[in-house]
């Protein structure tokens, strides 16, 4: 707390012609001089140019300043520039105050220049009011914890941890699922250059696993993360295999198991047993038991010859220190609803996913495009299932049914690519494509879809007013639609109908948001601080995104975005320190009686009450925790006896600028 | 206007990261409004107490306008929400004190908003100029 006298230099800048040109800028700052406590008032050309700071900081010493006013443009323009002047001149940057007299008065104000100037005078007042009651304020330097958590071991949680796994800090990779690669694992080839999605994707997954900075914990979930960014402390639930690493997959376990349930890896379209291995290539390369299927007969136990079966298996606790967490969670599909577009309720219409597994030699037909034992002669593609969903105009078959008004980005190259290999398999058959619109803009996508059409895939533009109708009928499926370009309706008789389905928020995105309290958008994905400038950022310091958990988006995007949020976590790791904020809230412990109204509005739970002895009797009162508050007021706002505030915006210092507008 | 005539004065709370933005906005873009208003910057709406406008509105303020970001846009999640909750309380009391409930308004303003800044200004000043001085104004 300071006690001097305050001692106040002001300065009023013209803004070349912006703000004196308006505003009578030296009648404002011989107004200045009169006012209490003002030892300097000045006006100047340009108060944020080099020769002007350094009068400040000249001032500062020659006149013994210990507040500094500048009256001038926006504090969002400049605050930075002269807190640091402030600074460098010897005084806490905290004891400076800026004034808008641009923005807020002279740039809205052209045409009264005699008012502007008298508004000029009293926002100066009211500055120079609360300048008064500022007090200095130190930053905080937190150390950072030189690890980082990765949530999500598909391909940008991948990328982002060999990133940072290369700089050499160390990494903990938690994957929900038993295996990692997320989604890339169940395509077949990747547009637009049709490489097998596997042969791309093992390299990185063997990377992952042998990497020593690398500690991989798959079938594992955070179920708790607490702390502050440079300072997390996350646990993490390990569910048990069942299996132990004995296992050297041979497979014997699975034979002999009676238990069939779908295979979700073939979205449904084959079964497995109870203990099984995801895929052939899974990493780890471990079989496992899923516990809501085993009826706990024991066949695999004894069938086992290295002994590697442990029914009896319990789920760990780990609680790891990390500085930054990245959130690369990844996405569903879409499910469409029974009977939209004749999904379940017509012949052979299957989604876009399940047509990849179809084409996956590891798949259910083992690669062979079959349905029904028979090879597709007429394939119907349709676009923009699950997607661009506009109220009004789609026509959902449930009312309670969420739309999903945007644009899945990746499906229409997805479905052009399948379109292109079924040709290539089937020369003979006939591909249609029915399409709202066609989104091919990356690099070698336009050309891609030339070559579909090269090859012979027939497109068809349907209208969102009239969508196309799959029906059933004694010869088959039917797929009916109006082409748009050609004004004819189109009866085709398919005997696959693929629907290209949209990605969707994954099912755990909301487990991981209650976790970690990052926000969501509107469409579900988790929702980055700035759409524009800070799109790795979530609102929360210290907590990236990367891939799919941000929005729909294709590989290519999905690896950059991996990389470009270990990056990110790795500018905070390389510094080593983080500087916390000072304006945080703080408890005046004189008056505080402990009446807890202050716990309830804090969103960062930075506020408990502890108790505490005062002459034989235990009382209570509110306890800040520094690195967790936000400095957001809430608390300010409801403590009856006012004294909880937050520093630098204290109710006293904003009741002062009340006063000071009230003057005359 | 008449010189006689005493100006209302308008203060208003407006958030760092929409409303402030979104006044600053209205300058950039030139778009004038009257000179009633006094801003004082907070880091959120969620800061105002409910006794700094009582207090200002007791000692002369003719009209108080709290600007905060758009529900769900809040830099605080939900500091706003708090907000609109305490100005339901707020207009309660003020109509036990007397005070004209319209002297005090609630806006979601965002940084891109400019236009409505200006607007909000210049609808308020004629409304608080029809309804005169605050009723707590000193002689």
């Amino acid at each position: 707390m300071s006690k001097e006298e305050p001692r106040i230099g002001v300065y009023i800048c013209h803004c070349g012609t912006n703000i004196a040109g308006v505003v009578e800028v030296e009648d404002v700052a011989k107004y200045a001089a009169t006012l209490p406590n003002v030892v300097v008032a000045k006006n100047y050309l340009y108060m944020c140019s080099s020769p002007a700071q350094a009068m400040i900081k000249e001032d500062i010493e020659k006149h013994k300043l210990n507040r500094v006013v500048v009256a001038s443009c926006s504090p969002r323009m400049h605050e930075l520039t002269f807190r640091k002047a402030c600074e460098d001149g010897g005084l806490n940057p905290y004891l400076f105050e800026m004034t808008n007299i641009r923005e807020q008065c002279s740039w809205v104000h052209s045409g009264e220049p005699k008012r502007a100037t008298k508004k000029a005078k009293d926002l100066i007042r009211m500055s120079i009011a609360r300048a008064r009651l500022l007090e200095p304020l130190e930053k905080r330097e937190v150390n950072v914890t030189s690890r980082v958590l990765i949530v999500g071991a598909g391909v940008s949680g991948i990328g982002a941890a060999l990133d940072l796994a290369e700089r050499g800090f160390d990494i903990y990779l938690v994957e929900k699922m038993p295996y990692v690669g997320g989604r890339v694992a169940q395509l077949s080839k990747l547009f637009p250059t049709d490489e097998l999605a596997l042969d791309v994707l093992n390299p990185l997954v063997q990377a992952v696993a042998s990497h020593s900075k690398i500690q991989l914990l798959a079938n594992s979930e955070i179920s708790a993360v607490e702390g502050y960014i440079g300072n997390f402390k996350a646990k993490i639930t390990v569910r048990p295999r069942y299996v132990t690493e004995n296992c050297d997959a041979c497979g014997e376990c699975e034979i002999t198991c009676p238990v069939e349930v779908p295979n979700q890896f073939d979205y449904g379209l084959s079964q497995r047993r109870a203990i099984y291995l995801p895929f052939p290539d899974a990493m780890p390369k471990r079989y496992l038991v899923d516990n809501n299927s085993c009826t706990r007969c024991g066949t695999c136990v004894e069938a086992c010859q290295k002994k590697a079966i442990n029914l009896e298996e319990q789920p760990r606790e780990i609680e790891v220190d990390v500085g930054t967490i990245i959130v690369a969670t990844g996405h569903d599909l879409y499910e469409p609803q029974d009977g939209e577009y004749g999904y379940k309720s017509c012949k052979n219409v299957i989604t876009q996913l399940q047509l990849e597994r179809l084409l996956s030699e590891n798949g259910p037909t083992n690669g062979q495009l079959t349905l029904d034992n028979s090879t597709p002669k007429r394939v119907v593609f349709i676009s923009c299932v699950g997607a661009r969903q506009e109220p009004g105009i789609y026509k959902p078959l449930k009312t309670d049914q969420k739309l999903n008004r945007y644009c899945s980005r990746v499906c229409c190259m997805v479905g052009l690519k399948n379109a292109i290999e079924i040709k290539r398999r089937c020369p003979d058959a006939q591909v249609f494509y029915l399409y709202r619109d066609i989104r091919s803009f990356g690099r070698g996508h336009e050309e891609y879809y030339m070559k579909a059409g090269e090859r012979g895939v027939v497109f068809i533009r349907y209208r969102p007013e009239e969508p196309p109708v799959v029906s059933n009928n004694p010869e088959g499926t039917i797929v009916t639609a109006y082409d748009v370009l050609s004004g004819e309706t189109l009866a085709i008789s398919a005997d696959v109908v693929v629907l290209n389905v949209s990605m969707v928020p994954s099912t755990s995105a909301s487990d991981v948001q209650s976790v970690l309290r990052i926000p969501m958008g509107a469409d579900g994905f988790f929702q980055e601080a700035h759409a524009k400038l800070r799109p790795l950022e979530t609102p929360l310091d210290g907590i990236y995104l990367a891939g799919t958990a941000h929005g729909p988006k294709d590989i290519t995007d999905s690896s950059v975005m991996g990389s470009a949020a270990a990056a990110k976590a790795a500018i905070l790791l390389a510094k080593g320190k983080v500087e916390l904020e000072p304006t945080v809230a703080y408890v005046d412990l004189t008056k505080c009686d402990g009446c807890a109204m202050c716990v309830e509005p804090c969103t960062t739970k930075a506020i408990t009450i502890e108790e505490y002895k005062e002459k034989g009797t235990i009382k209570k009162r509110a306890a800040v925790n520094d690195a967790l508050c936000k400095g957001c007021g809430a608390c300010a706002a409801t403590c009856p006896p006012k004294c909880i505030y937050v520093k630098h915006f204290t109710l006293d210092q904003i009741s002062a600028m009340i006063n000071a507008a009230l003057a005359k | 206007m008449q010189e006689s005539e005493p100006e209302p004065l308008i203060v208003a709370f407006c958030c760092n990261w929409c409303a402030y933005a979104g006044a600053d906005l209205a300058g950039t873009s030139r778009i004038s409004y009257p000179t009633n208003v006094r801003i004082i910057r907070l880091m959120c709406s969620g800061m105002v107490h409910p006794a700094l406008v009582m207090d200002g509105l007791m000692k002369g303020v003719d009209g108080v306008l709290i600007a905060g970001c758009h529900p769900g846009d809040c830099h605080y999640t939900d500091g706003n929400l708090k907000t609109e909750r305490r100005v339901e309380a707020l207009m309660v009391m003020m109509e036990d004190m007397g005070i004209e409930r319209e002297r005090l308004r609630l806006e979601w303003v965002s940084s891109s908003e400019g236009e409505k800044f200006g607007r909000i200004i210049r609808e308020m000043t004629e409304q608080i100029r029809k309804l005169g001085p605050s009723p707590f104004k000193s002689g």
